[in-house]
């Protein structure tokens, strides 16, 4: 029987198969994997983590849309501690590569994350979430602005042999600008997207759903800005991307992989239904097969615009 | 916790607008506890998109019920539900009622649909310990008495029982029994268990034999701890939230911030 090649390389990293858990859809990985072997992905992203414990937002936190749903939650995390002393040993059991992902409100504050999550040896690669408020900067995220996802990327680059991913956020005008700022500082990848801006406001209170007005929508509502944000990147940049956004199943993992994505996450999904990977793997070992593609990367950018 | 595809068996209107679903079960009713809950996927497709949280209401042999209005999209599609038709079910998730404690008077206090999850902790209990319940509503319709032993009721217009808040009527009532060693749980909206919290507060100075557990709810996405959607700030830690998915649904009264 012929067999399918379903790794990717991203970087230094080289994962058994495309699917990536997006980070805050599974924690630190202990919940899920009462579902789940963890063992079965190509990696797991962990929930943004920060130098300090961070409480997150008071509540209402999450709202339902029309396929879709609002999140607020406010980077709550445990801190860089608590993560190197409770999480990582959890997480080390397990055979798959573990990206933690990292929220700052500095640029030292990144850095110094890096720093010091550089030496755990299960920590494979980086996910940079750039859509933190910029403390010193008056609050502004630092996704929206140029020089700013340049500095980080540097900064970050020059502290860290490993993988460094990009988080992009999709509230721009051209996020190709910035995965190639990313590119141009030493980034590996880029992921794309992050959740769309969005809010909710109840009619009779006239007053916002979320405690924080504003969300982050995510879901299958944004699966189609996620696959333009992707194909822009692909056809200016040459940077991998990690796709991501509304994925449901591995229909959404094939269409992402043809507009140009290396890899994929998977996200609200996990929500929803925490065993979708495991149909999700079989469906594209399943759709190699039918198609005669022998490894899964020949699928990305393989599209066809005429 | 689990997934399963369960069939439900039948829809039965309790009272008027208040529905009973039974679902054929088995591993779920084997392993699930009063207080505890379940998320159910109501479609198969992506309209609504998550899951909807609901409180084990009763459990009989290999069959669990829920208890429900319908309040939205995913409350009337599972009305239309029929017999054989199967429910995606996570599950069990939470923290359930502590009812093997050491008390002799158990009080139930119940505020609309806030009576879903008493049909089963009264099946645990009704042999074991004495039990009274206080059961109110806005209006004599909003009033569920669904199993109940031993209830008084309470509407705030006076159509039913007590006139006033159920809290108010509990607090009348609850003073008969003070010398015994008395444990409160109870669901309900959040303004009647902060009215509960407070009332406690004041029984506190003529006894110390009650303790309370209450069950809460918050719009969540994944019911099991990592959507991080259903905080709920802890009374011990100002820089602490539980999560009611996994810390909760129900706590003991002091530990939380209503």
């Amino acid at each position: 029987m012929k067999t399918v090649d379903l790794s990717v390389s991203i970087g230094k990293l080289k994962l058994r198969n495309p699917i990536l858990l997006a980070s805050g859809t599974v924690g630190y990985g202990n919940e899920i994997s009462d579902f789940i072997d963890l063992s079965i992905l190509g990696g797991i992203i962990t929930k943004s983590i920060s130098l300090k414990p961070r409480k997150g937002n008071k509540p209402q936190r999450i709202v339902e849309t029309s396929s879709g749903m609002l999140n607020a939650i406010g980077l709550a995390n445990v801190g860089l501690e608590e993560f190197i002393k409770e999480k990582i040993p959890f997480l080390s059991n397990y055979d798959v590569p573990i990206i933690c992902n990292i929220a700052a409100s500095s640029i030292e504050e990144y850095v110094e994350c890096i720093k010091t999550l550089d030496s755990v040896d299960v920590i494979k690669a980086f996910e940079i979430n750039v859509s933190c408020p910029n403390v010193k900067d008056g609050g502004l995220q630092f996704g929206n602005n140029l020089m700013m996802v340049g500095k980080i990327t540097e900064q970050v680059r020059s502290v860290t042999e490993k993988t460094v991913i990009i988080k992009l956020s999709p509230n721009v005008s051209y996020i190709s600008e910035f995965a190639k700022v990313c590119k141009e500082n030493g980034a590996d990848a880029v992921s794309a997207i992050n959740t769309v801006v969005g809010t909710a406001f109840n009619i009779n209170t006239r007053k916002p759903k979320l405690s924080n007005i504003f969300g982050g929508l995510s879901g299958p509502a944004i699966k189609p800005i996620a696959l333009a944000k992707v194909l822009e990147i692909k056809r200016s940049v040459e940077i991998p991307i990690i796709g991501v956004g509304g994925i449901m199943n591995w229909q959404d993992v094939v269409e992402f992989m043809i507009v140009g994505s290396s890899a994929i996450q998977i996200g609200t999904l996990n929500f929803i239904d925490p065993t979708a990977a495991v149909s999700i793997i079989k469906g594209l070992n399943d759709y190699c097969l039918k198609n005669n593609i022998e490894s899964i990367s020949q699928l990305t950018g393989a599209y066809i615009l005429e | 916790m689990f997934i399963v595809n369960s069939p439900v068996v039948e829809l039965s209107e309790i009272q008027k607008a208040i529905f009973l679903q039974k679902i054929k079960s088995p591993e779920i009713a084997d392993q699930i506890l009063p207080g505890q809950f379940l998320n159910i996927k109501v479609t198969e497709g992506y309209a609504p998109l998550l899951r909807r949280p609901f409180s084990i209401c009763d459990v009989e042999d290999e069959n669990i019920f829920l208890m429900f209005n319908i309040y939205g999209e995913g409350t009337r599609i599972l009305s239309c539900k029929q017999k054989g038709q199967l429910l995606n079910i996570l599950g069990p998730l939470g923290k359930g009622f502590n009812y093997n404690t050491d008390f002799d008077l158990a009080v139930f206090i119940a505020g609309g649909l806030g009576a879903a999850p008493f049909p089963y902790l009264t099946r645990k209990l009704k042999d074991k310990k004495d039990i009274i319940s206080f059961v109110g509503g806005r209006t004599q319709s909003d009033v569920i008495k669904y199993n109940f032993l031993n209830y008084l009721v309470a509407t705030e217009d006076g159509t039913e029982g007590f006139k006033g808040n159920v809290i108010d009527l509990f607090e009348q009532e609850i003073k008969k029994y003070l010398n015994r060693r008395i444990k409160i749980f109870a669901c309900g909206p959040n303004g009647m268990l902060k009215a509960l919290s407070d009332s406690l507060k004041r029984l506190n100075n003529l006894t110390n034999n009650i303790t309370c557990e209450i069950s809460t709810e918050s719009a969540m996405a994944c019911g099991f701890g990592i959507c991080q959607g259903c905080p709920i700030q802890d009374a011990n830690n100002s820089e602490h939230y539980y999560l009611i998915c996994k810390d909760g649904p129900v706590f003991n009264v002091n530990d939380v911030v209503l």
